[in-house]
């Protein structure tokens, strides 16, 4: 009987982590696919072995320039800014339990790009001190935001309903830095408004792409103890969970990889928000779908691009493709909690 | 058999912000007993079993266990030997059965070491104590509330701590499965000697499953002991202001609370079928 049990309890488990595996190979080979895809479009179409070539460091007559230069960068600002937002989306989200509680909706990206605009328009900054900035301005939002909705005891309502209040006199400041800016810095900082991959270069690359690296293990490890949380604080205690610690640090290693995406790529609309539902959608509960979140996120900035890119006569911006993306599941979200009554 | 501890709460005070709910608690936990706290609403019951658990950090006193204080032993550690149900934990969204009582081999798990087969032994006899497997796949938004509180204990089962708390374990059940909760936690008691702790509303049932009673009032410990030496009108009425007689459980031989309402108040000589304590 107990052999029964325990032979029906690692079925499930291990189907459960055969699709875990199998969902996460393939989102990742769709994710390498889409690299190679943006890669290879373009003004001109280069074919899959010159882009081999030229990223083996091979010199090729005018693809070095255009897959190297303006096509290897663009890509690369929009695997690792996907993958933060989709992450550090997916780490909110749990954390608070409410797929509304979401780096995007609470205003902690705005956060990032109003410090950043502010840096841009009436500091004049460099890169650098831009990058810092738009960090301590996504951290400082997380800090006020928490501090506004503690009160007397800790509520997900209030604090989602003071991070959309937030966001709303953020996104007035950064209106109105752009009505005071002088024109020639507008191009640079209307980037914030909507994110856009345009422009990336590899230079300007580097905090981002190093800080992902650095935090994603350390996410990774948390995300064990992130699934205890979700239990509730005193379940986690119980289960020999540090919970503050662990909380702290997702929230900080969060912020820091989604303010840094923001100030690379400019707040890329809804791919936080989207990332982690759509990941729990497609592998489904009981395992740390981190990974996956992130994968997702990757897929919807490089397929976004790609379709503000080619898809129409105009090009637009990723930000507004994935704008249009997110919208509807922000209102069908909002519909349903309307419903269950409940924020 | 689980092994013997000495697990101790030395003058301990406690409260939440600036309301102080324990003064100046100290009690043995028996080991490999079953023990309840019983008390009005607001005595602190509640308070005091968290404060033991760690959730809520006294703010003088000491809790420590085999002769260590708690909060110097290792979370994980500690919860391989502690364990505490709270009474509402949350449930993740889309959860199976299976899934929520594995999580609690969390504190045996090491950094990126798979389940091992011990993980599944102990979540299938988990599963088999409560009853549930027949659930196990099942997403725990379809159960009752008796069985979902059967998959919450077997959680805490699968932790295979020595000791074990829990917060109102029967809280919005239905007699029947108030009984049927509290006699698996009998089971575990007997068959592996596990120490049970626990917040009771029902002093009746308290009684009556009880090795040990700690009785509160306002924070304060005012009697602990066997249920037939602690259970008496008396005590009834100084921590339920309530008039009482107190008869013999003809189904446990413990203590039985009938209470005294204004409406009801038959003198005590009527009811010779009752044999007074």
């Amino acid at each position: 009987m107990i052999n029964e049990t325990i032979h029906s309890i690692m079925d499930s488990r291990l189907k459960r982590q055969r699709r875990f595996i199998i969902m996460t190979s393939v989102l990742a080979l769709i994710s390498l696919a889409l690299c190679f895809t943006m890669l290879m479009l373009g003004n001109t179409i280069y074919p899959v072995e010159d882009v081999f070539h030229v990223l083996m460091g091979e010199d090729v007559k005018g693809a070095s320039f255009a897959v190297g230069t303006i096509r290897l960068p663009r890509m690369i600002a929009g695997v690792f800014a996907g993958f933060a937002f989709g992450v550090g989306g997916y780490i909110f989200q749990t954390m608070l339990r409410n797929p509304l509680a979401n780096p995007n909706v609470i205003g902690i990206t705005t956060g990032s790009s109003a410090a950043a605009v502010f840096c841009i328009i009436v500091l004049q900054a460099s890169t650098t001190v831009i990058s810092i900035a738009s960090v301590i301005g996504g951290l400082t939002t997380v800090l006020v935001i928490y501090a506004l909705s503690k009160g007397s005891s800790f509520s997900i309502g209030r604090l989602i309903l003071i991070g959309i209040g937030i966001q709303a006199m953020l996104t007035a400041f950064i209106n109105y830095l752009l009505l005071i800016g002088q024109e020639n810095d507008l191009p640079a900082a209307m980037r914030w408004l909507s994110g856009s991959l345009n422009g990336a270069k590899m230079e300007t690359l580097f905090p981002l792409v190093l800080m992902v690296i650095v935090f994603t293990p350390i996410i990774l490890f948390y995300g064990k103890r992130l699934e205890m949380l979700e239990l509730g604080e005193q379940a986690a205690t119980s289960l020999g969970v540090d919970t503050n610690k662990t909380r702290i640090i997702l929230i900080i290693s969060s912020v820091l990889i989604l303010a840094l995406a923001t100030a690379t790529t400019g707040p890329i609309a809804f791919v936080a928000f989207l990332s982690g539902p759509i990941a729990k959608r497609l592998v489904g509960v009981g395992f740390s779908n981190i990974l996956p979140a992130g994968l997702i996120g990757v897929i919807l900035v490089l397929a976004s691009d790609l379709i503000g890119q080619f898809a129409f006569v105009a090009r637009y911006p990723v930000g507004v493709i994935t704008g249009i993306l997110g919208a509807p599941y922000l209102i069908y979200l909002l519909i349903r909690i309307n419903r269950k009554g409940d924020l | 058999m689980r092994p013997t501890h000495t697990f101790l709460a030395e003058s301990i005070t406690a409260g939440y912000d600036k309301k102080t709910m324990l003064h100046d608690i100290s009690i043995e936990i028996p080991s490999n007993n079953i023990s309840i706290i019983i008390g009005a609403n607001g005595c602190g019951k509640s308070t005091l079993l968290k404060t033991m658990a760690r959730l809520i950090k006294p703010t003088s006193g000491q809790i420590s266990l085999d002769g260590k204080p708690i909060h110097k032993i290792p979370p994980k550690q500690l919860a391989r030997v502690l364990g505490l149900l709270p009474q509402s934990p949350i449930v993740p969204e889309g959860i199976t059965v299976a899934d929520l009582v594995g999580r609690g081999r969390f504190p045996h798990h090491t950094f990126m070491k798979g389940w091992s087969k011990k993980d599944y032994e102990a979540v299938a006899e988990a599963m088999e104590i409560m009853n549930i497997t027949e659930f196990a796949d099942r997403n725990i938004d379809e159960l009752s509330g008796g069985q979902r509180q059967r998959v919450w204990i077997a959680m805490a089962l699968a932790q295979q701590t020595d000791i074990l708390f829990l917060d109102e374990p029967t809280t919005y059940l239905d007699i029947t499965y108030q009984v049927e909760i509290l006699d698996l936690l009998t089971d575990l008691n007997r068959k592996y000697g596990t120490t049970i702790v626990m917040v009771l509303h029902d002093i009746n049932l308290s009684a009556r499953y009880a090795d040990h009673i700690f009785a509160l009032h306002k924070g304060k410990l005012v009697a602990e002991g066997a249920p037939s030496e602690v259970i008496t009108s008396e005590l009834i009425k100084d921590i339920f202001n309530l008039d009482c007689k107190v008869i013999e459980d003809p189904v446990s031989d413990s203590p039985s609370v009938v209470p005294i309402g204004r409406h009801h108040n038959k003198s005590i000589s009527v009811s010779e079928s009752a044999v007074i304590v």
